[in-house]
């Protein structure tokens, strides 16, 4: 029997991680992420499995200190809210440079500036074309229930050594704060600093007689070498898109009209495409859970099935510019969003789309 | 004149007396010739090498002048973004409690950019060194102001001098950080004297010494030359720093461990 257990979308993830083996975690206080340092702190990782938990001076000491323990070998992660992921922006950057593996957890809250504290999914063009400067990607995880929460910690972390690569969760205030049931699994040990150098080889350790000296670096002033360098981050991108895509449909088979929607806007269409099929409207929904690799290849296949595609985010419509280039042009695809912190209803995305496609 | 060497006699084994650290690597140093820096590099890895902790040692480089560090000093290191270095450290010594973990700073990264981070490592007393490099100038970048920067000095961006009224004060972040009870011993030395050499000697072996204690962070400034960006040679530029840096930064501990 699975251990089953009634949580936060924030604790639900704190709980992951400590069962995904984590090594460290390095936060600052902000709305609604709150929790996971709490939670953390509450559990005392420390005496429960060896996992430091450390309150930084701000999100950019945060970052830094999980750059410094990536660079290490260790699995290590941040969390924080939109303002304060604004400011990870240059530790993003230089751990995209020096190809490190970590967990980031954005709690989305609407902006731009200080905004709301309630739910936003206005984050996404930040996530998932690169917040930071320099040509680089993170892969964006998109939960849409505190069961994904907790499963993206171990899912994160995997894919993060995998591709060496950052992994981000990309959440909003509804997921991180709501309460739902969680299947918890058996925890994954802690890696030993010995496994870290035999699984790690690149992991500044300490330089042993064996091998060379380790060193973490973005910096090659050669022109020559730094294009090459990213060259191969470029074939690494595009390689986890051909091997990482994730996503889910809900009554797609026959459908004649698509919902695209991504986490809590998600759940909103789950609700208006049931509503929808009481109505006798063939609608479906493809939910991306990766939006960085983005399922392009399955939209462009649905294209040549369904009549139009219905966008809806939490946004001023940031996603839909890769559904409209995933489609290019094959269908109609239109974009409705709340902004703010609202959270659109089940009936006023579903009349949206019989206004843009039925009625029309 | 016949009992000085020929240079093949002074490159004989049998009369070597003194040989670069084997933990300095052949890469040639990329700094001016005369630069403090390439001394400050030799001591450190120095004491790494007679303490044989180079396989427990992991370094951090900065951002400005020493950002190449790592391919002088032969250990692991990892390069952090311009002032984060003791952030970066606070991270690795966290997960590895039982290896040496250092920083090495200039001014512009350590006491501008890096302010907070540097303040709030040393405030939960890390157990890492932090080796200061404060030359009063951002040599890396062309020589422009630092938070260091002498009143009335003429750097790039203070073309009539650094007008106190407008541009502030040295900052002696050094004397700052002493007063908090997370360092354990705060020093100030130079490179620029055989005599000099000696004593910055000592305070990284402290250091280093001292981060087996695990209580509190080990500070050392070492006051150098940038003869580039102050426009001299490395002799007037030395000689400038004494009539002039030193009354700012005086030379010598300011906080000494309780041991
Ligand atoms: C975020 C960021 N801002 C600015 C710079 C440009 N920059 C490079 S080095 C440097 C100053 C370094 O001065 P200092 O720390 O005093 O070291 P020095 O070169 O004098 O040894 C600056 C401003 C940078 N690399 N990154
Ligand atoms: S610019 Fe100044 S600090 Fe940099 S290497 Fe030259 S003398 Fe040294």
């Amino acid at each position: 029997m699975k251990e089953i257990r009634l949580m936060k979308g924030n604790e639900a993830i704190a709980e992951g991680v400590i069962r995904a083996g984590c090594d460290g975690y390095f936060g600052y206080p902000i709305t609604p992420q709150s929790e996971v340092l709490e939670y953390l702190m509450a559990t005392a990782t420390e005496q429960r499995t060896g996992m430091v938990t450390l309150q930084a001076e701000s999100e950019i000491a945060s970052i830094h200190m999980v750059y410094g323990g990536a660079a290490a070998g260790k699995r290590v992660m941040t969390s924080s809210s939109s303002p304060g992921i604004s400011l990870m922006q240059e530790g993003i950057s230089f751990m995209a440079g020096t190809e490190l593996p970590c967990l980031l957890l954005n709690v989305v809250r609407g902006g731009p500036g200080l905004g709301t504290i309630q739910p936003s999914q206005s984050d996404y063009f930040q996530s998932v074309k690169g917040g930071g400067h320099g040509d680089y990607k993170m892969i964006v995880l998109a939960p849409a229930s505190v069961q994904e929460m907790y499963d993206f910690a171990k899912l994160g972390f995997e894919l993060a050594f995998k591709h060496r690569i950052q992994v981000m969760v990309l959440s909003d205030g509804a997921i991180g704060q709501m309460m739902e049931k969680v299947e918890l699994d058996d925890a994954v040990p802690r890696w030993s600093d010995e496994e870290i150098v035999k699984l790690h080889p690149w992991a500044t350790t300490g330089k042993t007689p064996d091998r060379e000296r380790n060193i973490i670096t973005s910096l090659d002033l050669n022109p020559v070498k730094q294009e090459i360098i990213n060259q191969n981050l470029q074939k690494k991108f595009r390689h986890i898109e051909e091997t990482e895509v994730r996503f889910e449909e809900f009554m797609c088979d026959d459908a004649e009209y698509l919902f695209v929607a991504y986490g809590s806007s998600a759940r909103v269409c789950q609700k208006a495409v049931a509503i929808g099929r009481e109505k006798g409207i063939k609608v479906g929904l493809l939910r991306p859970i990766t939006l960085f690799p983005f399922p392009s290849k399955e939209l462009a296949r649905l294209a040549k099935q369904v009549k139009g595609m219905q966008a809806i985010e939490m946004s001023a419509g940031q996603m839909v510019e890769d559904v409209r280039l995933a489609v290019n042009g094959a269908v109609p695809v239109e974009h409705y969003g709340r902004l703010g912190g609202i959270i659109p209803a089940p009936d006023e995305v579903l009349h949206v789309l019989e206004q843009n496609f039925i009625h029309s | 004149m016949n009992d000085i060497l020929t240079r093949e006699e002074i490159i004989a084994p049998e009369n070597i007396v003194y040989e670069r650290t084997c933990l300095l690597t052949d890469c040639a140093l990329s700094y001016c010739p005369g630069c403090g820096h390439g001394t400050a590099h030799r001591l450190i890895m120095e004491t790494i090498e007679e303490m044989n902790i180079q396989s427990e040692t992991i370094g951090v480089a900065p951002v400005g002048c020493s950002v190449l560090a790592y391919e002088f000093m032969d250990i692991d290191m990892q390069q952090a973004a311009h002032g984060r270095a003791p952030a970066v450290a606070t991270g690795i010594k966290r997960l590895y409690p039982n290896k040496f973990v250092f920083t090495y700073q200039g001014d512009g990264d350590l006491a501008a950019i890096g302010t907070g981070e540097t303040l709030h490592t040393c405030n939960r007393g890390e157990n890492i060194a932090i080796f200061f490099v404060n030359n009063g100038i951002y040599g890396m970048t062309g020589g422009q102001m630092a938070p260091t920067t002498l009143p009335g000095m003429k750097t790039a961006t203070s073309p009539f001098g650094r007008d106190t009224a407008s541009m502030g004060y040295p900052l002696k972040i050094t004397e700052l950080v002493a007063q908090l009870p997370g360092t354990f011993y705060v020093t100030r030395q130079s490179v620029h004297t055989p005599a000099n050499v000696r004593k910055t000697k000592k305070a990284i072996e402290k250091a280093f010494e001292y981060q087996k204690l695990n209580r509190g962070l080990c500070f050392v400034e070492i006051v150098s030359n940038c003869n580039s960006g102050w426009k001299m040679t490395p002799q007037e530029s030395n000689d400038w720093m004494e009539a002039n840096m030193f009354p700012t930064y005086p030379l010598g501990d300011i906080k000494l461990p309780k041991l």
